[in-house]
């Protein structure tokens, strides 16, 4: 027996009495300072038991409130004003305190975004876990035995070692496990999950996804997953809804939306991504003009209006309907029958010149440090060049050491001796300090975080100005024209020159870190996860302002990401690293194509991809090591598939070239490397 | 955790030298003649070099430094001007009969302050939670003399209900030395409230919005087992270090009320020796004041790092 | 040093700036909202009141008191009346008027000794969280030293070996509450010192000096106009306990600790009137300063 769900604008999606999770019309608004700001404007959605919906937006869409919904779970501030949340059949809107904690404890469990701070640090492992098994009323033995089994079916090799361990003690991957192990140990009916893998490493990621996949099947428990990154959306859910500005714009099959794509917003984010091995040679990434709407913002007609390139008066007086445009797939919008009037992104084909002149070589650069008494080998003989214009995209996890490349190479953290770096064949000092102003002009960095790079207490225009004259020691008149005239190229209007940064939106904030970046005309540009922190409609116009300016200015980047789709969109040449030593380098044909090495082989298989799976599922078993104690040999061995006994783990392994161009730090021989398709979709 | 603890006494131990050091800069260092300091302007020549001689100021300033060093470290600070007694015998007495005072104030100030912190700290901004914070903040903005010397007039004099000043008879049991020492004690929990109560709030609203509390109410557990077993360790932590840092402080806040309720104790007994410039007294005890301060705090810190992990084990991954 | 040609269409128009919320829809307030809010904070006006009273007393001295405090009157101890409206004291003396009159030598010595303090402890503060290294070892164990006693001890310590004046004492409390204010410093220094705006500017080869007072400094001046009032507020606290242990103002001034020093026995022969006026006066300034510092930064963190 199926009934309708009427939600204000007649959904199409039926809820059935069995849904593990019902959302009908629901409307939330945080109350902020006495004004009620609106940030779920009409959500409805259903999950059947045994599956998993994924809901998928940009930040401020409402996704994660949503998630916490679901479990009541509001701010303080936080109030439902219309509609209800039914997790099988039980009313949560309604429940009384002591209801909602047995619906808490029973039904429904969560998995949360951070697992170190979603664990208490004064407590074992063991205390919280038999926790939340003795509140399903076992008595203390058995509910330390049903823990240790937990903790095994999450794939913990060692349980009783880790009981005794506190939360600090444990790594990301980890913690997460014993998170999951803890949401599943009542078996509930709903399991939320609120960005479960953003901020561990590719490697892990793919692991705890592997888990939760093959958990599935074991559990009833149907699954909502919320994530930003669409490839998670794509690997792990039947279903998906794409939220904008708390509203759900368009849902259905996960592989249909990502493949076919009926709202114009999902159409626009799914182009501002590289996708299917796009390169920048090849085209600009498409951007979506505007910014997301604040929370609280009227948005009475159609959430989508202002950014939308088919928008019309319709639109703005109007509703959209709710248009069915396949099987369970439906999308909210006016112009269904329009959407190949959508623009494209722009061809651009650039002429490439064969680079060869070398900008910066490093040789034998090694960067040790002093930790407790222990020494730590963050780099550890590092050889690289840089050719002018030519982008390399520096790939690796956490402890790759990545960072400490980028800032050795800058001098804030001095090399060690022995090794050397040369700005166009001469040697520059370890310390930044030491080094003429022109060297410094010549090398700029762009960083990840735009809050923390900007000045707070300084407008814009002195932030450019400084830059400008410091580097470059020009007078007062010449170095204020000449903010004008980077401003401009960056397009930064005039009004934004005078503004502090805490009035600017973070894409706008890091037009402004690049413009500084820029101001002295370097030779070289480090860019460290410069769009990590930034929405995907807004990293897209950042990749592109980096591209033009580097076609423009023949400017070289060192591009450290850990997305790999935007490295190959970006990067010519490109550099993977583990535990502080490259482990192969190649242009990003070279390197993606294959065949590759065995650890490049497992990250470029790791990583879920909106394009579809990757033609191999190749999985890392263990722990990325700490750098104060790497393995001997050669680094990877512990955690390598290909791993040869005797081999791998007593000699070092040599440098191989594979091809002109491509190198490789591997003992196996050629025809035994393997290669990985990602993303043929 | 034994690392942790052999680190922690040797920071006191350095710690402890250097105010040895500063002492011994303000009181050797500094005053060019300090016999003629403590003889005063009209006393004749003889007397202020006899002076000098007997306080060894005319020692070279290494000479002096070791001396003093060596005193510390044995406690054997000579003898006081004033009482002839060697200083020791001096000290301690008054130290007891303070220590009585003080612990008499925390036992009375704690349970309420903690108590007043946590409430206000799960009403959030209301008028409760406001109230709170705003007595707090007056009450730890008065010096202890003043709310000493309030309190002696409206509980002693004007209704009569505790003695008015603080040293029991002799003879006088336990209970019958409490209400003497009654008045005083309120005192300081009058000044000591404040700083109390508002860090037990920052601390328990901190945990409160912690997402391992989160953590703990999405587990359906109940308020109650979220707040003892959840909140209350990590909250406690700010607290614990602050109690540690106000007892030491305690011990100025006592030389006000001991002048005004007429209680030898130890902050009378350093007041009385600044007056009457008996150095050996007064060095002997600031520095035993220092090392008070010294002994808390170091407690105060073991006892966090009992409550919290993640300050006394060098996290290995597993 | 143009982009060269550049489709609007890749770039997009302008994105609009304007206010920017955080995820639970609160804004960050700008500098004149802010001051706003503040204006209004009952906890802001009350303070603010006090202090104009007393800094009324204190510039306006003798010339406003309704009786010259410092001349005897036939009639000594009278409770307050018409007449008196706090009453007489041991002297004959108007303790209303020698009240008023007493707020002068404690905020001129207190605001001083403040002042004194910040601008050392700030330099302190942040030379050791920009520095760190061994320079921030060293002082922060002498700080520490510092901190391990009372302020009131050493001061007596450093008044007995030295002398009473106005001089000393300022100076004293002053010395004595850098070490308070350079640890605040030093933390909030630390804190700006691993943004990156720091690296920025070290990757343009500014100076130290340069980095500390142009980049981090303006930022941390919150912090340092919370820990002024804050000391001002102390140092009233710490100048009137010795006034009253005879280490601070020193007679004939009508200084309120130094007054209570003289009639706090007399209260147990219930003439509460002379002591207890002057101690309710020393409290409503801490008090005062007190309540604006937490406004202040209450209002700060919005």
């Amino acid at each position: 027996m199926s009934d309708p769900t009427t939600a204000g604008d007649g959904a199409v999606a039926t809820a059935t009495a069995n849904d593990a999770l019902a959302v009908e019309g629901v409307e939330l608004a945080y109350r902020v300072r006495g004004i009620p700001r609106e940030v779920l404007r009409g959500v409805t959605f259903h999950v059947r038991p045994g599956e998993a919906y994924g809901l998928v937006g940009e930040s401020g869409c409402g996704k994660s409130t949503t998630a916490y919904a679901a479990l009541r779970y509001l701010p303080s501030n936080g109030v439902i004003t219309s509609g209800r949340i039914l997790v099988a059949g039980q009313d949560v809107t309604d429940m009384s305190e002591r209801q909602l904690r047995n619906f808490r404890a029973r039904e429904a469990s969560m998995v949360y975004q951070d697992p170190g701070s979603a664990l208490n640090p004064t407590l074992k492992i063991s205390s919280q876990v038999i926790e939340a098994f003795t509140i399903l009323g076992h008595d203390k033995d058995e509910a330390s035995d049903r823990a240790l089994d937990a903790l095994r079916r999450v794939r913990i090799a060692d349980p009783e070692k880790v009981m005794h361990r506190y939360p600090h003690q444990l790594s990301g991957g980890m913690q997460q496990r014993v998170v999951i192990a803890m949401a599943l140990a009542c078996d509930p009916q709903l399991l939320v999950l609120d960005e479960p893998t953003t901020g561990l490493d590719a490697t892990v990621e793919a692991e705890v996804l592997d888990i939760v996949r093959s958990l599935r099947h074991e559990m009833n428990a149907a699954i909502l997953l919320i994530a930003h990154n669409l490839g998670v959306i794509r690997s792990m859910c039947d279903r998906v809804g794409v939220m904008y500005a708390g509203r759900i714009v368009e849902e259905g099959d996960a592989i249909e939306v990502f493949e076919e794509p009926k709202h114009p917003y999902t159409i626009g984010l799914l182009q501002c991504l590289p996708r299917h091995g796009a390169r920048k040679t090849e085209q600009a990434l498409f951007t979506i003009p505007g910014t997301l709407p604040q929370i609280g913002t009227s948005l009475p007609t159609c959430v989508y209006v202002d950014r939308c390139a088919l928008a019309d008066d319709l639109c703005r007086n109007e509703v959209p309907p709710v248009v069915e445009v396949g099987a369970g797939h439906w999308t909210r919008c006016h112009h269904v029958d329009r959407l190949d009037e959508m623009p494209e992104p722009t061809v651009q084909v650039v002429q490439h010149e064969g680079r060869t002149d070398v900008v910066l070589e490093l040789s034998g650069v090694s960067k040790t440090f002093r930790v407790h008494g222990h020494d730590v080998p963050a780099l550890v003989g590092i050889d690289l060049g840089l050719a002018d214009g030519e982008t390399l995209g520096l790939v690796g996890e956490s402890g790759s050491g990545k960072s400490t490349l980028a800032k050795s190479m800058l001098g804030i953290y001095p090399a060690d001796p022995g090794g050397e770096i040369k700005l166009d064949h001469v040697v520059l000092a370890g310390k930044a300090a030491d080094r003429p102003t022109a060297a410094m002009r010549a090398m700029q960095m762009v960083f990840q975080n735009p809050d923390s790079a900007l000045n707070r207490a300084w407008t814009v225009r002195r932030i450019l100005r400084r830059a400008i004259r410091k580097l470059t020691g020009v007078g007062k008149a010449e170095a204020d024209r000449r903010v004008e005239e980077l401003a401009e190229g960056l397009r930064l209007s005039p009004r934004h020159l005078d503004m502090r940064p805490r009035q600017l939106s973070g894409g706008l904030k890091q037009r402004v870190a690049i413009a500084r970046a820029f101001a002295g005309d370097p030779r070289i540009v480090i860019c460290d996860e410069p769009t990590s922190a930034l929405d995907v409609s807004v990293q897209a116009a950042i990749l592109n302002l980096l591209a033009d300016l580097q076609f423009d200015k023949s400017t070289s980047y060192l591009f450290i990401s850990h997305d790999l789709g935007v490295v190959r969109y970006l990067a010519d040449r490109i550099a993977v690293m583990y535990l502080g030593l490259i482990q192969e380098v190649g242009t990003t044909d070279q390197v993606f194509g294959g065949p590759h090495h065995p650890y490049t082989e497992a990250l470029l298989s790791a990583v879920p991809s909106v394009d579809g799976e990757p033609s191999e599922r190749i999985r890392l078993t263990g722990e990325i090591p700490s750098p104060a104690n790497p393995p001997s040999g050669c680094v990877f061995h512990t955690r390598c598939h290909r791993f040869i006994e005797g081999t791998c783990d007593v000699i070092e392994p040599p440098v191989v070239e594979l091809e002109p161009g491509h190198l490789i730090r591997c003992h196996l021989p050629v025809d035994e490397l393997g290669k990985v398709e990602v993303g043929t979709g | 955790m034994t690392r942790y603890i052999v680190r922690r006494v040797a920071l006191s131990a350095v710690t402890l030298f250097l105010l040895v050091t500063i002492v011994f800069v303000i009181v050797n260092v500094l005053p060019d003649d300090p016999g003629r300091r403590i003889a005063g302007p009209f006393a004749p020549q003889e007397t202020v070099d006899a002076l000098n001689e007997r306080l060894g100021a005319n020692d070279p300033l290494l000479d002096q430094y070791g001396r003093l060093l060596k005193n510390a470290v044995t406690f054997d600070f000579g003898e006081s001007f004033k009482f002839g007694q060697p200083v020791k015998e001096v000290l301690f007495p008054a130290l007891a009969r303070s220590a009585k005072l003080v612990v008499l104030g925390l036992v009375l100030t704690l349970p309420i302050s903690i108590a007043a912190g946590i409430f206000a700290a799960r009403r959030r901004n209301t008028l409760a939670d406001r109230s709170v914070v705003t007595l707090g903040l007056a009450s730890s903005s008065i010096p202890e003399f003043v709310s000493g010397v309030t309190l002696q007039f409206l509980i002693g004099v004007q209704l009569g209900w505790l003695p008015v000043l603080a040293l029991a008879p002799s003879d006088a049991g336990f209970f019958a030395e409490l209400e003497y020492l009654l008045l005083p004690a309120l005192a300081l929990v009058a000044v000591y409230f404040g700083y109390i109560a508002r860090i037990t709030r920052a601390g328990t609203i901190s945990a409160l919005d912690a997402d391992y509390t989160r953590t703990a109410v999405m587990k359906g557990l109940t308020r109650r087992r979220v707040m003892t077993r959840h909140v209350m360790r990590n909250a406690l932590q700010p607290t614990v270090a602050v109690i540690g840092t106000q007892i030491g402080y305690l011990f100025s806040g006592l030389i006000a009320l001991e002048l005004i309720f007429n209680y030898p104790g130890l902050g009378s007994l350093i007041v009385n020796a600044a007056s009457d410039k008996d150095f050996p007294l007064l060095t002997a005890g600031v520095i035993l004041v220092g090392i008070i301060y010294m002994l808390t705090t170091l407690t105060a810190d073991l006892v966090i790092a009992w409550m919290n992990p993640r300050a006394r084990l060098v996290g290995e991954r597993v | 040093m143009s982009v060269g040609s550049v489709d609007p269409q890749v770039l997009g128009p302008e994105p609009a700036a304007g206010p920017v919320f955080d995820a639970r829809g609160e804004r960050r307030l700008a500098s004149r909202e802010r001051l706003r809010l503040l204006l209004r904070r009952p906890g802001f006006i009350v303070g603010s009141l006090i202090l104009l009273f007393w800094l009324t007393c204190a510039v306006g001295g003798d010339n406003i008191t309704p009786l010259d405090p410092l001349n005897d009157f036939d009639v000594s101890l009278q409770p307050p009346s018409a007449d008196h409206l706090f009453g007489t004291d041991q002297l004959g003396r108007d303790v209303l008027s020698r009240v008023m009159a007493g707020a002068r030598d404690v905020l001129i010595a207190a605001p001083i000794a403040a002042v004194l303090s910040v601008a050392m402890g700030a330099m302190l503060g942040t030379i050791m969280g920009y520095y760190r290294g061994w320079v921030d070892e060293v002082l922060s164990r002498i700080i520490e030293a510092f901190l391990s006693i009372p302020v009131v001890l050493i001061a007596l310590l450093i008044v007995s070996a030295l002398g009473a004046s106005g001089v000393i004492v300022i100076g004293t409390v002053a010395v004595l509450f850098t070490p308070i204010v350079a640890r605040t410093v030093r933390a909030a220094t630390l804190a700006e010192a691993q943004l990156d705006y720091v690296t920025a500017a070290r990757l343009r080869g500014e100076s130290g000096l340069f980095v500390m007072t142009r980049e981090i400094l303006p930022n941390v001046s919150g912090t340092l106009i919370v820990e002024f009032t804050v000391r001002v507020g102390y140092a009233v606290f710490t100048i009137s306990t010795l006034s009253f242990l005879g280490a601070g103002i020193q007679p004939p001034s009508p200084d309120w600790g130094l007054t209570i020093s003289d009639t706090y026995r007399l209260i147990q022969a219930s003439f509460w009137w002379p002591t207890l006026f002057p101690a309710l006066a020393i409290a409503s300034l801490v008090i005062a300063t007190n309540l604006v510092a937490d406004s202040i930064d209450t209002v700060r963190q919005a």
